[in-house]
């Protein structure tokens, strides 16, 4: 394994450290916690708390600041963080007009919130929680604990957040991200693994010419391995599975997100859009917005996913309106 | 001077890192590669924070459980977490556990566990291990075995349950992505539940 580290078990703890040096005018850090919360805090409106596991830079800590987030809790790396940091992290958020949790939606991730929104509503603070399951490779059946939650994670805290911030109730920031979630899907693809540092080897091992459909973001395999084909292709089998939920059809507005797994160059995402962006076209689907870089990675992963939201006269603005933080700011 | 339990979870911590990179190989397989990394990160911490000196069965697994809880994450860390707590309520007071108690300790524990991860058997999962496990302890425990010889019981059947899971396919956890690429693979945490049943009863022979 070759790794610009230091000290494996530290990564987390120096990246936080290093992120509050480079954004200090967004982000602090919650003394001895692995928490990013605004610099500026979040008095008076309702506080959009998110994190997870580390290794998904930006996400989470990266869209801490104005109109999305107000805090992220980093756990290790692709590990959920517990309930303690949560509920310091909701403590600390909490602007006196109650706490949305965004979660993505995987066992310990959901277990660890829901355990921290316990902790908090006991002490009288206002609690809610969203689950993210976007991930269409993943059935949503008994036989599965439900679909994944991945890039589209991004779509929420930027609505939901731009909710909050134009002074929503805790029920409409809600109702926004529960709409977002209703309308967003994603699926994935690696070229290559990645390795977690203190596994210090890669999660899956894909032969020279083999790549994995349907990751998650977590270095688990995918659903099903196969021959490297064009990204054309590839992009057709991930678009293909997206648009078979029926959600998008001929006269709809979407926002799309091409989304980078950590390793892959732009270069390659953007080849991605082009074609993405014809097929939609082709299928009289209107792209209103579109987001092409590394939002949600998954370590050193190459690959890429592709996200679909579709857009409504109540969502529009809600993606137009303004966001400033250290890995999202359009004015 | 270090109590018993002391001595017990301590022992159990070491089995966890000894088998750190055998967890974390099997959870690559089926998972996200970090069941023995974040059980290990959990016990170093637990073995930082236990008193040595605590003779209270239920005051030192209440305390295991709540370090666990706040150092494993994952969904370890709430499950087993949740598993040490619930156990160390039946214990509360007590220096020492007759098999009576085992068995109602190990009850409680996979009662915690199927509440907090809504899980039931035939999941693969820990719950594969631990209920054949607690069945097969019952029925010597009820038939007037004593602790070890029904723990002996106990952790065949746990081996048994580690086994059946590369049988069946996961319907819960990340595993439960894989649809039948699961079967074949040996779930991790059955597999470190029936460790730490084997160490208690290695324990208990010494």
């Amino acid at each position: 394994m070759k790794k610009l580290i230091n000290d494996v078990d530290n990564v987390v703890n120096e990246m936080l450290d290093g992120m509050v040096a480079a954004y200090p005018k967004y982000v602090k850090r919650l003394e001895g916690l692995e928490v990013l919360v605004r610099a500026g805090g979040s008095d008076g409106k309702v506080a959009l708390v998110s994190g997870g596991g580390s290794g998904h830079e930006p996400a989470h800590g990266g869209f801490v600041g104005k109109g999305m987030l107000d805090a992220a809790v980093a756990g290790a790396v692709f590990t959920s963080p517990t309930p303690d940091q949560v509920y310091e992290a909701i403590k600390a958020a909490n602007g006196g007009k109650g706490v949305l949790l965004v979660i993505k939606n995987y066992t310990g991730d959901v277990m660890n919130f829901e355990m921290a929104a316990d902790m908090a509503a006991d002490e009288g603070i206002e609690v809610d929680k969203v689950v993210v399951a976007d991930d269409v490779a993943v059935e949503n059946s008994t036989w599965t604990t439900g679909r994944r939650g991945i890039a589209g994670t991004i779509f929420v805290h930027k609505l939901a957040g731009a909710c909050a911030e134009a002074g929503g109730s805790l029920a409409d920031v809600k109702a926004v991200a529960e709409k977002v979630i209703a309308n967003v899907r994603s699926m994935g693809m690696a070229v290559d693994a990645c390795t977690v540092p203190a596994a210090g080897k890669p999660s899956f091992d894909l032969a020279e010419d083999e790549i994995e459909i349907g990751i998650g973001i977590h270095g688990e395999p995918g659903v099903n391995r196969e021959k490297i084909s064009s990204v054309n292709e590839i992009s057709d089998k991930l678009l293909g599975k997206i648009l078979a939920e029926g959600i998008y059809n001929a006269g709809d507005e979407v926002a799309v997100m091409v989304n980078g797994m950590g390793g892959t160059p732009l270069m390659e995402l953007f080849v991605a859009n082009k074609h993405i962006a014809e097929v939609l076209a082709d299928k009289g689907i209107k792209v209103y917005k579109t987001l092409v870089g590394n939002y949600m990675t998954s370590l050193d992963m190459e690959g890429f996913s592709i996200t679909l939201l579709k857009l409504d006269a109540d969502l529009k603005p809600l993606l137009d309106a303004p966001a400033d933080t250290p890995a999202f700011t359009q004015f | 001077m270090s109590s018993r339990i002391h001595e017990c979870i301590v022992r159990i911590g070491e089995t966890i890192k000894d088998n750190k990179d055998f967890l974390t190989d099997l959870d690559r397989e089926i998972g996200d590669a970090d069941h023995g990394v974040n059980m290990a990160r959990g016990f170093t911490a637990v073995e930082d924070k236990l008193p040595a000196d605590e003779t209270d069965i239920g005051a030192m697994l209440k305390k295991t459980g709540m370090t666990l809880l706040s150092t494993v994450g994952g969904a370890s860390g709430p499950l087993y977490g949740t598993a040490y707590m619930e156990a160390g309520k039946i214990a509360a007071g007590k220096t020492e556990i007759t098999a009576a108690d085992f068995g109602a300790m190990l009850e409680a524990a996979i009662a915690g566990i199927q509440k907090r991860g809504k899980a039931v058997k035939g999941e693969k999962t820990m719950l594969d291990a631990l209920i054949p496990a607690h069945d097969a302890f019952m029925e010597k425990a009820n038939a007037g075995a004593d602790l070890v010889t029904a723990l002996d019981a106990a952790c065949a059947a746990a081996n048994e349950g580690v086994e059946f899971t590369k049988t069946i396919r996961a319907t819960k956890g990340r595993a439960s992505y894989l649809g039948e690429r699961s079967i074949g693979h040996q779930d991790p945490g059955a597999t470190s539940a029936t460790l730490t049943l084997e160490t208690i009863r290695d324990f208990l022979k010494e």
